[in-house]
């Protein structure tokens, strides 16, 4: 064209480029528009609180009636959730002996759902694949079923000593088995088994980074499952600490780069990672370091007095970066498989310490800062606070008071205690807030103490260095407590739950079986106010331990990232049968079932098999909204699936039982869920029609 | 060139005349750009939304039309649509969906064409842009209306949900669910488009009919032609 020169042509363009995409965006909301993703009708928006004078008297009836007051009502107000809304906190809790952890919304104390991690649990169709169900095999231990777990610590995976919201690690006591769940989709993917001890007690405790999975013994035992009797036990017993390696790419614990250390026949108790100032430590208490073997039923004390003998016990000081050196320098030996560092290599490289502790402590909590270690007494009515640059001074000084019969050195109590604070009997755990405060249960007093630490921290707590400020009762025999992230770098001082162990009256009785009691305490006001808003009963295991997380710090799928998810492997599945693929193939005795099911049907909607094939049944739930969960059981096979949204299923099992099953859809999914069946045909051998008796059956009534 | 041709595509405008009134001629071509450009965007935008609210769907479920593919919950919605027996989304308008951006290029490039015909015949070339937008809701309605009214009667809720004609723009609905349905920003802006094709012609015939009145020798002198372009 002849009418503008090239170059005019040119810009001519880009202006008008510009101009349309201008156009484009002439709305505000283009972008939103763009995605579709603009709602109608939102929920309703909370506005300021006016009450009328009419809602005052009706209010005021109501608590009169329900017999409220004030501070009831204010109670009510901080906890109570309007229905939709969703909680601040999420509170991952030990399920204690029903080996499972639960979650709870804080601060409504809402259940929200059950883990199951070391209990087969129909609900999640965790154990209830077939006849070698995965997740079963894994539970066996020397090749025994053991199909239970107590639940003890519950650990959230940390950076930088913070929750990030990625993993939850969980101990078994009775077992000495670690779970791994993953908060993508809160599903457990790996339980590893100690190969040195039966049972232990302090796990699970992540170091700051979460390279390490904390896994301290209790009692001494023969490592690797070995035979003494207690006649040896000096010579031939042991304790132990393991650190199991975290491969947080994988999101398994790598038990090839894990490994233990040996330690004396004491029973280590609880343990916590040293984080900032302490970072590359880790401390665990001990009791019986009189190494009491018991015997009651032969006149000798029992072990609760032979173990409680003496003044002092062993705060067990780890410097475990020196342990992860030896141990990539080859120095552990291997018992049972497993490599160990043995306790004359711990006592030559200088990465075992012991310090005095009064009298069977119970729980060791490192400080927010890293800088000081809070031992709670247990039997001795005071919490003890060691510092962290004391022992290193104490350490590279030498400054032993002893050395223990192993030959452990053991350092001078003066020397390292920054202070005592005498709070109560029987306290047990420590945790922390933001205001300089620290938490303490107190188990014979049953209160909750909050006392001011001291160094730097004190400055924010207007009490000074080291002091009680108040004890709040709770109801009964408080064990573990737990603060809003109150155990990491940087608690948020906001809420408290206190595990009371004993229930006593506080709820319905319930049989001779009581719920455990797990009481809310607002925490947000500074000196004697803490007062208890909520009692929730438990009524599943004995919890011990929970740690409660930002709900905003979880990044948790709604459904699978795609149709087809293999959720063990948290990867697509090349298996798993897409629209179209169904059917069942047969290759000698083995018959290979490729299943969908969406709502409201499975296809195929009959299989027929021979009595004694093995059947290889491949389900996808081929589904993608939210909450459209199917189930998948077979009655009599001891089958059931949990299905959820885009999520494959294997499962493998002998049909060894002759007969029509029918199989179907166990959640509630559509109102055509009735109609989500079909029938397994089990041919009975022999190619009868029918089972002998029936056709006698049959033949009769004509 | 031929005769023919000439008469077709119109006189092309003398270098002086050019010159001498450079925006008479300019303002057409650009308002047919500007109109072309704004079609060719309209392909990245939606043109058409549905959103479906109920009570199990706290979120609702949105659906999005672009000229040339559907998407949002599709699956979710052909999910549900099986219960009252209306045939997958994905079977509407395949033709259309197939050939939408074929079609808006050709249109781009008839609308070039219609810039450079000097003649009232570059009417016709510019038609089917104009005419685009009613094109889309005659077709959206079309299937609309085919897949409401043709339910499979053996569905499972073929009792209860009766063959209907969904409702194309505004607020409907079916079963428990809501409908809001509205034009999206690429349906705007092919609108605009059309608009501004319109008001182009105003300026294209405003500059070349004088000037093929003045080609057309047995008629009118050169000069007026010139004097009217200067009035």
């Amino acid at each position: 064209m002849r009418m503008a020169s090239p170059t005019r042509y040119r810009t001519m363009w880009t202006l008008l480029l510009a101009a349309g995409a201008a156009l484009a965006c002439f709305s505000p909301d283009a972008i939103a528009q763009q995605e579709g993703r603009r709602r109608r009708s939102g929920t309703q928006e909370a506005k300021p609180v006016e009450i009328t004078p009419e809602q005052l008297a009706q209010l005021t009836k109501i608590a009169n009636d329900r017999k409220l007051n004030v501070d009831d009502l204010l109670a009510a107000a901080k906890t109570f959730m309007p229905s939709g809304r969703h909680d601040e906190y999420v509170l991952f809790s030990s399920g204690g002996q029903s080996g499972q952890v639960f979650a709870i919304g804080i601060p409504s104390m809402r259940l929200l759902r059950s883990i199951a991690v070391f209990t087969p649990e129909s609900w999640q169709g965790y154990g209830f694949a077939g006849d070698k169900d995965p997740i079963r095999e894994s539970l066996k231990i020397n090749g025994k079923p053991v199909e239970w777990g107590d639940t003890h610590h519950p650990a959230l995976s940390e950076t930088k000593g913070d929750y990030d919201g990625e993993f939850l690690f969980i101990g078994d006591k009775a077992n000495a088995r670690l779970g791994v769940i993953d908060l993508r989709d809160w599903d457990c993917k790996q339980v590893v088994k100690n190969p040195l001890t039966i049972s232990d007690h302090g796990a699970a405790f992540v170091t700051p980074n979460t390279d390490y999975v904390i896994e301290g013994g209790q009692y001494g035992t023969v490592l690797g499952y070995g035979y003494a009797l207690p006649e040896d036990y000096k010579k031939s017993y042991r304790g132990m600490v393991t650190m199991w390696k975290f491969d947080r790419a994988k999101g398994r614990i790598d038990e090839s780069q894990s490994f233990a250390l040996e330690l004396p026949p004491y029973w280590q108790d609880l343990a916590d990672a040293g984080k900032l100032a302490s970072d590359g430590w880790f401390f665990i208490n001990s009791f019986n370091t009189e190494m009491a073997t018991g015997g009651v039923e032969k006149g000798s004390p029992p072990f609760e007095a032979g173990a409680s003998k003496r003044d002092m016990d062993y705060l067990h000081i780890i410097d475990w970066k020196k342990a992860e050196a030896a141990f990539k320098a080859g120095k552990a030996e291997k018992v049972n498989g497993f490599p160990l560092l043995k306790l004359a290599t711990l006592v030559e490289e200088g990465i075992l310490h012991f310090a005095p502790e009064p009298k069977s402590p119970h729980g060791v909590d490192v400080t927010p800062d890293g800088k000081y270690m809070v031992v709670a007494g247990k039997l001795d009515p005071h919490v003890t606070v060691y510092s962290i640059e004391r022992i290193k001074k104490a350490i590279a000084e030498k400054k032993f008071s002893s050395k223990d019969e192993y030959g452990v050195p053991v350092l001078d109590f003066d020397a390292v205690r920054e202070a005592q604070v005498e709070l109560g009997l029987g306290p047990l755990h420590t945790q922390f807030d933001d205001k300089g405060y620290a938490y303490t249960s107190l188990f014979l007093d049953s209160a909750v103490a909050r006392w001011s630490l001291g160094g730097e921290t004190a400055k924010k707590a207007p009490e000074g260095d080291w002091k009680l400020v108040q004890k709040t009762p709770v109801q009964y025999n408080i064990g573990h407590l737990c603060a809003a992230e109150g155990d990491t770098v940087s608690p948020d001082g906001n809420f408290l739950v206190s595990m009371s162990k004993w229930s006593v009256d506080r709820f319905l009785t319930t049989g001779p079986l009581l719920p455990q009691n797990f009481q809310l305490l607002d925490i947000v006001q500074s000196g004697t106010t803490m007062p208890v808003i909520y009692d929730s009963p438990i009524g599943v295991g004995e919890p011990h331990y929970c740690q409660m997380i930002r709900a905003d710090k979880l990044k948790t799928w709604k459904v699978y990232p795609e149709v087809g998810w293999d959720p063990h492997k948290q990867m697509l599945s090349p298996d798993a049968p897409k629209k179209g693929d169904e059917g069942v193939t047969r290759e000698g005795n083995k018959v290979l079932v490729k299943m969908t099911a969406v709502r409201s049907h499975f296809k195929p909607e009959h299989v027929e098999v021979n009595e004694g094939d093995v059947i290889t049944w491949r389900i996808t739930a081929m589904e993608t909204a939210q909450d459209a969960t199917h189930g998948f059981c077979i009655g009599g096979y001891n089958v059931n699936l949990s299905l959820e949204p885009g999520e494959y299923t294997e499962f493998t099992f002998t049909a060894d039982r002759a007969g029509t099953y029918p199989y179907y859809c166990t959640e509630f999914c559509s109102a055509l869920h009735l109609e989500m069946m079909g029938y397994l045909h089990v041919k009975p051998k022999g190619n009868a029609a029918v089972p002998a008796k029936d056709a006698d059956h049959v033949a009769a009534s004509k | 060139m031929s005769k023919l041709f000439t008469s077709l595509i119109g006189p092309r405008i003398p270098p002086e005349e050019l010159h001498a009134r450079r925006w008479r001629y300019l303002t057409p071509t650009v308002i047919f750009m500007a109109a072309r450009v704004l079609l060719l965007v309209s392909i990245f935008f939606p043109y058409w939304h549905m959103e479906l609210e109920a009570p199990q769907y706290p979120n609702g479920l949105f659906l999005t039309a672009y000229c040339n593919h559907l998407t949002g919950d599709v699956r979710e919605i052909d999910g549900l649509n099986h219960y009252i027996g209306m045939r997958p989304l994905g079977e509407a308008a395949a033709f259309e969906r197939a050939a939408a951006v074929w079609m808006i290029i050709a249109m781009f490039l008839l609308v070039e064409g219609a810039a450079a015909i000097h003649s009232k015949w570059a009417v016709l070339l510019a038609l089917p842009a104009v005419t685009f937008p009613i094109g889309f809701i005659v077709d959206l309605y079309y299937w609309m209306r085919t897949f409401g009214l043709n339910l499979d009667p053996g569905a499972p809720l073929s009792s209860s949900v009766k063959p209907f004609v969904p409702t194309v723009i505004g607020e409907g609905g079916i079963g428990q669910f809501k409908t809001y349905a509205e034009f999206g920003t690429g349906y705007w802006l092919a609108v605009a488009a059309a608009a501004l094709i319109v008001v182009g012609f105003f300026f294209h015939r405003r500059a070349y009919k004088p000037l093929f009145a003045n080609s057309q020798p047995d008629k009118t002198q050169r000069d007026t032609g010139r004097e009217g372009a200067t009035r």
